[in-house]
C-alpha cells in the first residue's frame, strides 16, 4: 500500500531527510515527500505530529536543521516566505497572519511583492473571490470579520499571487459542507489547471475524496505514505493515531420535554455594533436540563454576535431576553451571569478565553474568580495560590491535558490541550448552563473526541448545553437538536431524528424556516 | 558567521532578574567609551559619577532625596504600563500635585496647625490624581490616545506653574522673583534623621507605596486584572473586568503617586513653589520603571540608581568638568540597554557558524 517516493522530473517538490528541532524535541524527524504536478497531497497528522512545522521549512518561515529541498528538481533554500513565494509557494496558515486593524484589501497588498494600487488589488480580489464562490468584501476591517472570512482573505491572498504549489492548513475546518463543497471545486479547478497543493487535514473523509495520495506523520515522523482512496477513514485514523480512536457515546435524553428550561433566549435582538456585523433579530431559544442543542451555521451570520448576547460580554436592554435558571440577565455582566449558574467558552481560545502569558494556574481565575469566590480568594482579594493551583491540577488530570512544565504559560499549549483545559476550566464547576462556541476547531481527533463526550455527560447529568460549532458532524455526533443561525436570524430546533444534511444545509444557505421547519413541543 | 533570536518557550526567570544587571554592565561600558571620546580618563570618570557620591553620608541623604520622587512616580507608572495605559505625563501630574498641595500654606499662610500638612498631601494626591483623570477620560470617552493627551498636559502644567509663580502666587516680600512665600513650619515635610542630612519622608512614603502597590499587583484580584486587561483586554473582558474601569483607576493611582511625588518635593525639599520643581523626574521615572521591571520593588532599587546618574552628573560636573547633559546621556543609555536586554527574557541567543550546513552551499541555485 505504500508508495515510496520516487525522484522523477514530474515532481514538483521533492523532500529529502528534512529535520527540525525545537531544544530536545525532534518535531520533524528525517521527513520524505514527493508532490508531483497536478497533484493532489494530503499530509495527515495528529496535532503535535510535526505537520504544521514541516510546512513552514517548506514556507520559509522555519529553517531546516538537516535536510534538502528540492523544487523543479533543483535544490534550494528557502530561508524567508519571500523566497518562497518568488518560487511559486503559496500558503494559507491554520492561524491567520492578518492585522485586525487594516482592511482585507490591504491586508493582501502587505504579502504582495509589486507597487500595485490598492483600489486595482481590491478589484481583482473581488473578481477572485467571487469567481471561486468565496464572496468577499475587499473593504471590510478584518478585526470585523469571522473566522471563516478570514480564512477566505487568507485563500484569495494566496491564488492572487498564482502559486504552482498552494499549501493549505486546516483550510476546512471553519467551514460548512457547502463552503468546503466550493473549496474542493476551487482545488479540482486548480488541480486540472496543473496545480500542485499540499493538503493538510485531520479530516478523513475528505481527504479520501479530493487527495490523490497522502503521507501520514506521527511524533514527526512519516508512517506511511499511501493512496487515501485504497483506504478507510479507520485504516488512516489509525495510521495517525497509532491506535483505535474512541467513538462518542450519545445516550437518550430522558423524559426530555418535562425538564425545566435551564437557559431560554426570547426575542433577542441586537443591532449591529460595528458596520460589518451581523444584527441579531428575534432570536428564541430554550435549552432544557439534560440536552445539547447545536447551532449551526457559515461562519459570519451572527454567531460570534450571539455568543456575546448570551454571554454578557455585551448586555442586553431587556432584561427578559436572556434568562439563566428562570431568572431575568439580559442585563447582568458575564460575571453576573455565571453566579447564576452559566458558564462559557469563546471561540478564540488565545486571547480570550485564555490569557497567553498567564500559567493556567492563573487563568483559573479568569473565568472563576466571582464564583470561586470564597476557594480561591482570601481577605481582601488576595489569591489563593495553592487553591488555585490545585483546581488547575485537578482541571488538568481530568481532562488529560498534555503540557511541556508544572505549570506552563497558556500560550505553550497546543491549540487542543488549551481547549481541553479551557472546557475543563468551565466543566469543572458543574455549571448548570453552558454555552460553548466552536468546541472543538483545530482540536485533533483524540481529543475532540474527549470534549465531546465530556459535553454530553455533563448535559445528561442535568445541565443544559448550548453548542455554537461550523463543524456539523460534530453537531450530529452530540446534538439532541439542531437549529440553524443564518444572517442573525435562528431557525426553530430539528430534533436530531429529523435532521438531515439536506435539511439543515438549505437552512444554511438561507432557505425559508417554514420549509423544514419541525415542532418540537410536545402532541 | 550569523545571529540568530530564538524565541523561548517559556519567558527566562534567569534572564527576567539579569537584565537590569546586564543593561547597567553595558551602560557602564557604553559610558566609558563615551568619556574617553570626551577625552577623559574613563576611571575616573565613572568613579566621580558612580562611587565618589556614595563616600559620604550626607551624600546618601541627596540620594534619598532625589530618590523619592523618581520611586513614588516610578510605582504608579509600572501600574499603568502593566494594563497597558501609556501615561508619559506623569511630570504635569507631579507639578499639579505641588501645586494643589500648596494652596494652603500659599494662600493661607496664617491657618497654622498640625493638620496642615496631612492636608497638603492629601491635597497633593487629589491634585495629582484629578490632573491624571483627564487623559483617562479622553481615552475612554473619546478613545484618544492617553500618549499624546497625557504627554501635552506636561507643558499646560509647567506653563501654568509658571504662570502662577509670576502672578497671583508671587511672594509679596519676594523682590519680585518668580516664586511663592516660604513655606511656614507646619506646613514643612521633616527630616527623616534631621542631624545628619537632608532626606525627608518623602522616601519614606516611597518605600511604603514599593511594598503596597507590590502586594497589590502580586498577590490580589485586582493586581491579576491589572496584568489581564494589559496583556490581553478580550480575555479581561471575556473574566468580567472592566477596561474603562481600569483605565480610571491606572491613571488615578499614578496621578495621585505623582502628586504625593510633588508636594513631597515642594514640602520637604524645596520650601516654595518655583518656576521650575523637578529636573524631570516624571519623564525619568519611566526609565526607573522599566529599569525595575515594572515591579515596585525592582523600582526602589533603580530609583536609586537613576537617583545616583543625577548625582554624578553633578559631581563629575565640578570635579571633572563635563556637562551636566552626561546625566541625560547616561539615563538614555540605561533605558536603551534595558529595553534591549529584556529580549533575552523571551528569546535566546544562537550563534550559526556560516556555510556548515549542507543547506547553505545550495543557496542561489534556484
Amino acid at each position: 500500500m505504500a508508495t515510496p517516493p520516487e525522484t522523477s522530473d514530474a515532481n514538483l517538490l521533492e523532500v529529502r531527510g528534512l529535520t527540525k528541532i525545537f531544544g530536545t524535541l525532534k518535531a520533524c524527524d528525517h521527513i520524505d515527500l514527493t508532490i508531483g504536478k497536478g497533484e493532489i497531497h494530503a499530509l495527515l497528522g495528529e496535532n503535535g505530529a510535526g505537520k504544521s512545522t514541516l510546512v513552514k521549512m517548506l514556507f520559509g518561515t522555519l529553517e531546516p536543521n538537516a535536510g534538502e529541498i528540492l523544487w523543479n528538481g533543483q535544490p534550494v533554500r528557502i530561508s524567508n516566505p519571500h523566497i518562497a513565494r518568488k518560487l511559486g509557494i503559496g500558503m494559507v496558515f491554520q492561524h491567520f497572519s492578518l492585522f485586525d486593524a487594516l482592511s482585507a484589501a490591504e491586508n493582501i497588498a502587505l504579502s504582495l511583492d509589486d507597487k500595485t494600487p490598492i483600489s486595482t488589488i481590491a478589484a481583482k480580489a473581488k473578481a477572485l473571490s467571487y469567481s471561486y464562490g468565496l464572496p468577499l468584501d475587499p473593504h471590510s476591517l478584518v478585526g470585523d470579520l469571522s473566522v471563516g472570512e478570514r480564512q477566505r482573505i487568507e485563500i484569495i491572498r494566496c491564488l492572487l499571487q498564482a502559486p504552482e504549489l498552494i499549501i493549505l492548513d486546516e483550510p476546512t475546518a471553519v467551514l460548512t459542507p457547502q463552503e468546503a463543497d466550493k473549496l474542493f471545486e476551487t482545488l479540482e479547478r486548480l488541480r486540472a489547471e496543473g496545480k500542485s497543493i499540499l493538503y493538510i487535514s485531520h479530516r478523513l473523509e475528505e481527504v479520501k475524496r479530493i487527495c490523490d495520495r497522502a503521507t501520514v506523520l506521527r511524533h514527526g515522523k512519516v508512517v506511511d505514505h499511501c493512496d487515501p482512496r485504497q483506504e478507510t477513514a479507520a485504516s488512516l485514523a489509525r495510521m495517525m493515531v497509532g491506535s483505535e480512536v474512541q467513538a462518542v457515546v450519545r445516550p437518550p435524553v430522558e423524559d426530555a420535554n418535562n425538564q425545566a428550561a435551564l437557559l431560554e433566549v426570547r426575542k433577542l435582538s441586537r443591532a449591529p455594533a460595528t458596520p460589518f456585523s451581523i444584527p441579531l433579530r428575534d432570536i428564541s431559544l430554550d435549552v432544557r436540563a439534560g440536552e445539547i442543542i447545536g447551532i449551526a451555521g457559515v461562519a459570519g451570520n451572527g454567531q460570534g454576535e450571539f455568543f456575546e448576547a448570551v454571554s454578557g460580554e455585551v448586555q442586553q436592554a431587556d432584561a427578559g431576553s436572556v434568562r439563566i435558571r428562570g431568572k431575568d440577565a439580559g442585563r447582568l455582566s458575564i460575571t453576573g451571569r455565571r453566579l447564576l449558574g452559566a458558564a462559557f467558552v469563546p471561540e478564540e481560545r488565545l486571547g480570550h478565553g485564555a490569557a497567553p502569558r498567564m500559567t493556567l494556574s492563573e487563568n483559573m481565575l479568569l473565568s472563576r474568580h466571582a464564583t470561586d469566590r470564597k476557594a480561591f480568594l482570601g481577605v481582601a482579594g488576595v489569591v489563593r495560590k495553592h487553591a488555585i493551583s490545585t483546581a488547575s491540577q485537578r482541571v488538568i488530570e481530568e481532562m488529560d491535558v498534555r503540557k511541556s512544565a508544572p505549570d506552563p504559560e497558556a500560550a505553550s499549549l497546543s491549540g487542543g490541550n488549551l481547549q481541553k483545559f479551557i472546557v475543563g476550566r468551565e466543566l469543572d464547576r458543574r455549571p448548570a448552563v453552558m454555552v460553548i462556541n466552536q468546541p472543538t476547531w483545530g482540536v485533533d481527533a483524540g481529543a475532540a473526541a474527549h470534549i465531546r463526550q465530556a459535553l454530553i455527560e455533563l448535559a445528561r447529568s442535568g445541565s443544559a448545553v448550548l453548542v455554537i460549532s461550523q463543524d456539523l458532524d460534530e453537531l450530529f455526533e452530540i446534538s439532541d437538536a439542531i437549529a440553524v443561525m443564518h444572517n442573525g436570524m435562528l431557525s426553530r430546533p430539528i430534533p436530531i431524528a429529523e435532521a438531515t444534511l439536506e435539511k439543515i444545509g438549505l437552512l444554511m444557505g438561507g432557505a425559508e424556516p417554514g420549509h423544514v421547519e419541525h415542532s418540537r413541543e410536545p402532541a | 558567521m550569523r545571529i540568530e533570536l530564538v524565541k523561548r518557550p517559556q519567558r527566562s526567570a534567569l534572564f527576567s532578574a539579569l537584565s537590569p544587571f546586564i543593561a547597567l554592565a553595558l551602560t557602564l561600558v557604553a559610558g566609558a567609551i563615551m568619556f574617553s571620546l570626551l577625552g577623559k580618563n574613563p576611571l575616573d570618570a565613572l568613579y566621580y559619577y558612580f562611587i565618589d557620591p556614595l563616600r559620604e553620608v550626607w551624600s546618601l541623604h541627596e540620594l534619598a532625596v532625589k530618590a523619592a520622587p523618581l520611586i513614588l512616580i516610578a510605582i504608579g507608572l509600572s501600574v499603568c504600563f502593566l494594563s497597558n495605559n501609556w501615561n508619559i505625563g506623569a511630570e504635569g501630574q507631579f507639578i499639579m500635585g505641588a501645586v494643589a498641595g500648596s494652596i494652603l500654606p500659599v494662600m493661607y499662610p496664617d491657618f497654622q496647625s498640625w493638620v496642615v500638612l496631612p492636608l497638603m498631601l492629601i491635597m497633593g494626591m487629589a491634585g495629582g490624581a484629578a490632573y491624571a483623570a483627564v487623559p483617562a477620560l479622553l481615552k475612554t470617552r473619546f478613545n484618544t490616545n492617553e500618549i499624546l493627551t497625557s504627554l501635552m498636559l506636561v507643558y499646560v502644567a509647567q506653563l501654568f506653574l509658571d504662570w502662577m509663580v509670576r502672578g497671583p502666587w508671587r511672594n509679596p516680600q519676594g523682590m519680585n522673583f518668580p516664586e511663592t512665600r516660604n513655606f511656614h513650619e507646619y506646613a514643612i515635610l521633616p527630616e527623616i534623621w534631621a542631624s545628619s542630612g537632608r532626606a525627608h519622608w518623602g522616601f519614606i512614603f516611597a518605600l511604603v507605596a514599593a511594598v503596597a502597590v507590590w502586594f497589590m499587583l502580586s498577590k490580589t484580584l485586582r493586581g491579576y486584572e491589572v496584568k489581564v486587561l494589559g496583556q490581553s483586554p478580550r480575555a479581561g473582558r471575556f473574566a468580567g473586568f472592566s477596561s474603562a474601569k481600569m483605565v480610571f483607576f491606572a491613571f488615578v493611582v499614578s496621578g495621585a503617586l505623582a502628586g504625593l511625588a510633588g508636594i513631597s518635593e515642594v514640602s520637604g525639599a524645596i520650601g516654595q513653589l518655583r518656576p521650575t520643581i523637578s529636573p524631570g523626574y516624571g519623564f525619568t521615572a519611566i526609565i526607573v520603571a522599566f529599569l525595575g521591571r515594572l515591579n515596585p520593588l525592582g523600582i526602589v532599587a533603580a530609583g536609586l540608581v537613576l537617583a545616583l546618574s543625577y548625582l554624578g552628573g553633578e559631581a563629575a560636573q565640578i570635579s571633572i568638568g563635563v556637562s551636566d547633559k552626561v546625566a541625560r546621556a547616561f539615563q538614555g543609555l540605561l533605558l536603551f540597554f534595558v529595553l534591549g536586554a529584556d529580549t533575552l527574557i523571551h528569546y535566546r541567543i544562537r550563534f550559526v557558524a556560516t556555510g556548515s550546513r549542507k543547506l547553505e552551499a545550495s543557496h542561489g541555485n534556484a
